[in-house]
């Protein structure tokens, strides 16, 4: 079943896929047709500040941030990210804590505290804005994969 | 598809209530899957985006990959990833891959000025070797040219040097790496007559001091960055300079942010040695045993077409890569010149900046790992740049041991192992010979089993020269591979564009998706990516390693492997290569392409029965012999013995890469030290022995302004650059939603006072107009990079803000890489715009 959504998807692409692209934006993965045409700039996006946790897409997928961090310091001095997500201030922020890997050193070894490799937050944690995708992504859950067949079939119906 | 919260409550009603009653629900009312329905298939890969060369595992459910994280086992990365690598797992499904050729047609028929339809593979080779056999029969073969890529595997950069060099006859050939780090390449060959680091990523954990150049580590390099934080946050003695145009995420964790004057680097390291000299600094036993001095010709102009002014004005821009013996004195004469007072006028540094600075290569008892990116390699000067780089790390010793380090970062996954080590460079051959070395050529064509004489000597056309002949109608069948070329090229309207338009040519581009570039071709020819094939990568620190095929590719989409061997059989030796050749060696006669490059006996040597049954791999059960082990095995044969020494094929599936070269089963962390590195002969301490005299060149060159600078009209600097949410030209990343909303287009970075000045407010809508041409933008003022007044950045992987547009065609005349980071432009607000100054 599941192969077949996906089989429609990819049919669907023989020319462009002019039903996938999802954003007004569009020429910003192809660019200007023709490509000397000058195209407005679109408004600079909104932030999303709902503080909603987002699904990730699988488990070691670091979460994005559902809130603003404009301003935050993250330099010698602070890192204003852990005044809310350090395992002491999460009762009092109600913020998740850091993973537990994150006071692993590169050799594994558990520390005491945040490990420094992991000092730069947003390496790999990323804030979102309201923007629409540009076009669809047909990545599979593995939730969908791994689900029993019954449970599969009968969420389609 | 998703489950609802109904039926989510229902089910876990059912297991509830099924618990208290000691009952086991059937498989299918369990509100958790079990056994195997959760078993993912994991496989170690590199990740996909830059140089650093990190581990990755993939996970793969039901022929998809499902999950990524990063490999605990790899040593790069230890289990981290960026946050680009983390998403890894979506880039394959964008939902318009391209998974058939499309053709420009009319009637049936090729046209140029027509429409994009899907045809089969065998249309579009049999159209594509139509052109090509016809411009090499009416122009031969310097008409013809591809533009490949650091991107590439291994074998498929071998595979196009092969084709283009031996089976085309043309060095037309060079990869987008020539606008990323070729002035890195070119400087490791003048100085050590070795291309690539000394060193390793080792070095991070036993430097004292890192000095960054023209480097924002934080987001390009993040997972090397967290192991410089790591070194310093762990160890409060270490100390970080970064030294760029603008401050920026790696200037928020640097003990010193130095912003300097566009250009101005190298009045900044001439006063470095300068420092060193009168210091008394210079380790002279090291100089005097171990190195050449050198002095460079000067005034060499700016790699523009010849007609321009600037290089009608250029006393040597014919002969810039020449220098010339020299000594010590007529170097310690030349860099007195670059006073401390002369430093600070000219780069706006403040003095004790620049001492500090100086005072860390200076003092003997610091260890300096000096890194340095597209600052320095995009630069009309970059080969000097990274001259005098090596020339502070020579005149102190303080190199080729741990954590002393001069260390060019790369990026792109295989700008090393491809671009570089292949040599698919118009001017270079496997393990850095050389195309006009008559002894090279003669060499590879005894390894490729190919007659005397059948490779070309003329060096081909680079990267912005392949644009300006296409433009002139000299390159007319032409071949993109794995890049986006006309976002990331320099003056893309005046230069690029019209050569891929120009009637005169066929243009092909190949490419997973529909980019700009495959927007502006005439054949566009769908391609599979990353683990959907077999695959090899060399990272900047010397680091070969290797990747099954894990998926299959959607549609008809192949490999450029696939591609490349498929399109060599529509040619004969007889079609593409000269009579005399022939006539003097008949048995080649009558032969395809295919047959002479790869059913060669040594390309073909190994059977698909050594392919391991785990991993599908559909070129070799195509082609019917292990394509990756042969094509791997007869390039490696370059090497082997002569200091580029790679391990059997095999091993590297084991392993988590290894650092070339591999000698007795023992990769090389540090080169040219004796002890480190076995190629050094025994009590000879230490040999830079890529040159014959086994000694490296300090080469020593001056200051030299940038080709253009802001005046009154063109009145700001224009930086352009990356972010860490997207990769390059973003084909891959853009088409990632949460990358996308992390990092949602282009903006313009100014200074808060830049922008008052022009009554511009944040947000707003403005016009950056150069003298090549302009781009609509949005004015960011705040942000991660905090831009100096007079300076602007904007990113360049937003397709619908070619910044490119704006750029200035102007190169290192050496290196011939771009400089994509200095020139001027003015900004007005978009509703007000004057319409003149621009053609």
């Amino acid at each position: 079943m599941r192969r077949s959504v996906f089989a429609v998807l990819v049919a669907a692409v023989p020319l462009f896929a002019a039903g996938a692209i999802l954003a007004q934006d569009a020429p910003r993965l192809r660019g200007p047709e023709p490509f000397t045409r000058e195209t407005p700039a679109p408004p600079m996006q909104r932030q999303i500040t709902d503080d909603v946790r987002v699904t990730r897409n699988y488990p070691d997928q670091p979460p994005v941030i559902p809130h603003s961090i404009e301003g935050y310091a993250v330099d010698l001095n602070a890192n204003k990210c852990m005044s809310c997500h350090a395992r002491k201030f999460t009762e009092q922020s109600q913020a998740p804590m850091i993973s537990v890997t994150h006071y692993q050193d590169r050799a594994g070894n558990t520390l005491g505290g945040l490990a420094p490799r992991r000092y730069v937050c947003v390496a790999c944690h990323v804030p979102q804005t309201t923007a629409r995708p540009l076009v669809e992504n047909v990545f599979t859950d593995m939730d969908a994969l791994t689900e029993p067949e019954g449970q599969a079939q009968r969420r389609q119906r | 598809m998703d489950l609802t919260r109904r039926t989510l409550l229902k089910t876990q009603a059912a297991a509830a209530a099924a618990t208290a009653a000691g009952v086991s629900l059937p498989a299918e009312a369990q509100n958790i899957p079990t056994g195997e329905d959760i078993k993912l298939q994991w496989s170690k890969a590199p990740c996909r985006f830059c140089g650093t060369g990190c581990g990755v595992m993939v996970g793969v459910k039901d022929g998809r990959v499902v999950a990524t994280h990063g490999d605990m086992q790899a040593e790069v990365n230890r289990g981290l990833n960026c946050v680009k690598g983390y998403f890894l797992s979506k880039i394959m499904y964008g939902a318009d891959r391209l998974t058939q050729p499309l053709m420009r047609m009319k009637n049936g028929q090729f046209a140029k000025d027509g429409e994009f339809q899907p045809v089969s593979w065998d249309q579009a080779f049999d159209e594509m070797a139509r052109q090509f056999k016809r411009v090499l029969k009416e122009k031969g073969p310097e008409a013809v040219g591809m533009f490949g890529s650091g991107q590439w595997t291994i074998w498929e950069g071998y595979a196009a040097s092969k084709l283009m060099r031996a089976g085309f006859r043309t060095n037309n050939l060079d990869p987008n790496a020539r606008h990323c780090m070729a002035s890195a390449a070119v400087t490791f060959i003048r100085t050590f007559g070795m291309d690539e680091p000394m060193g390793c990523y080792d070095d991070f954990e036993h430097a004292d001091a890192f000095v960054l150049w023209g480097s924002n580590m934080a987001e390009m390099h993040p997972i090397l960055w967290t192991r410089i934080t790591d070194r310093r946050l762990s160890n409060p003695h270490v100390r970080i300079a970064t030294l760029s145009t603008y401050e920026h995420r790696t200037t928020d964790l640097s003990d010193a942010a130095i912003v300097f004057k566009p250009g101005t680097d190298l009045a900044i390291m001439n006063y470095i040695a300068n420092h060193i000299i009168q210091t008394g600094a210079v380790n002279r036993e090291f100089l005097d045993k171990h190195v050449n001095i050198r002095m460079a010709n000067t005034d060499i102009g700016y790699g523009l077409r010849p007609e321009h002014v600037l290089e009608q004005r250029a006393q040597h821009a014919n002969d810039a890569q020449v220098s010339h013996p020299s000594n010590f004195e007529a170097y310690a004469k030349l860099m007195s010149e670059y006073t401390l007072e002369r430093a600070s006028e000219l780069s706006g540094v403040p003095k004790e900046k620049l001492e500090a600075l100086a005072k860390l290569y200076a003092d003997p008892k610091v260890k300096v790992m000096s890194l340095w990116t597209m600052g320095f390699n995009q630069h009309v000067r970059g080969v000097w740049a990274n001259h005098m780089i090596y020339n502070l790390h020579l005149m102190t010793g303080k190199i080729s041991e741990p954590g002393n380090s001069p260390f060019s970062l790369t990026g792109q996954p295989s700008a090393c192992g491809t671009a570089r080590e292949v040599g698919t460079f118009a001017h270079r051959l496997p393990a850095d010979m050389q195309v006009a070395n008559p002894e090279h050529r003669k060499h590879a064509e005894e390894i490729w089993k190919l007659p005397h004489g059948l490779l070309p000597a003329k060096v081909g056309y680079h990267a912005v020269q392949q644009d300006r002949m296409l433009k002139d109608g000299k390159l007319n069948a032409y071949w993109i591979m794995c890049n986006n070329n006309l976002q990331t090229a320099p003056n893309t309207n005046n230069e690029t564009y019209p050569g891929y338009r120009n009637p005169a040519n066929f243009v092909v581009v190949s490419d997973p998706y529909p980019t700009v570039t495959a927007m502006a071709a005439d054949l566009i020819l769908p391609t599979a990516m990353w683990v959907e094939k077999e695959g090899a990568y060399g990272n900047a620190e010397r680091r070969t390693h290797f990747w099954h095929q894990l998926v299959n590719a959607p549609g008809e989409a192949r490999s450029d492997l696939w591609q490349l061997m498929e399109f060599s059989k529509r040619f004969t030796t007889d079609e593409a290569w000269p009579k005399e050749i022939l006539d003097a060696r008949p048995e080649y006669k009558g032969k395809t392409l295919f047959d002479v490059l790869f059913a060669n006996g040594e390309v073909n040597k190994f059977p698909v029965s050594e392919l391991d049954p785990a991993y599908e791999n559909r070129e070799s059960k195509e082609f019917g012999f292990y394509v990756q082990k042969g094509l791997f095995e007869e390039y490696a044969a370059f090497g082997r013995g002569h200091g580029h020494d790679l391990a059997p094929f095999d091993t590297y599936h084991q392993v988590r890469g290894l650092r070339w070269p591999v000698v007795e089963g023992k990769e090389t962390l540090w080169r040219y030290r004796e002890g480190l590195d076995p190629y050094v002969e025994k009590g000879a301490g230490l040999q830079f022995y890529g040159n014959p005299d086994k000694k490296a060149n300090l080469v020593a060159a001056p200051y030299e302004p940038p080709a253009e600078t802001p005046d009154a009209e063109y009145d700001l600097w224009l930086v352009t650059g990356r972010v860490l949410e997207h990769w390059h030209s973003g084909s891959m990343t853009l088409r990632v939603p949460e990358l996308y909303k992390a990092f949602s287009g282009a903006v313009l970075f100014m200074h808060p006072d830049d922008a008052a000045k022009r009554n511009l407010r944040r947000g707003q809508e403005v016009r950056i107009i150069s003298r090549r041409g302009e781009i609509r933008s949005r004015v960011e003022t705040r942000g991660r990079n905090k831009m100096p007044p007079g300076v602007v950045f904007v990113p360049f992987f937003d397709a619908s803000q070619l910044i490119n547009k704006v750029t200035l065609d102007a190169t290192d005349p050496i290196s011939k890489q771009t400089d994509f980071k200095k020139c001027a432009v003015k900004v007005v607000l978009a509703a007000t715009a004057d319409a003149g100054g621009v053609q």
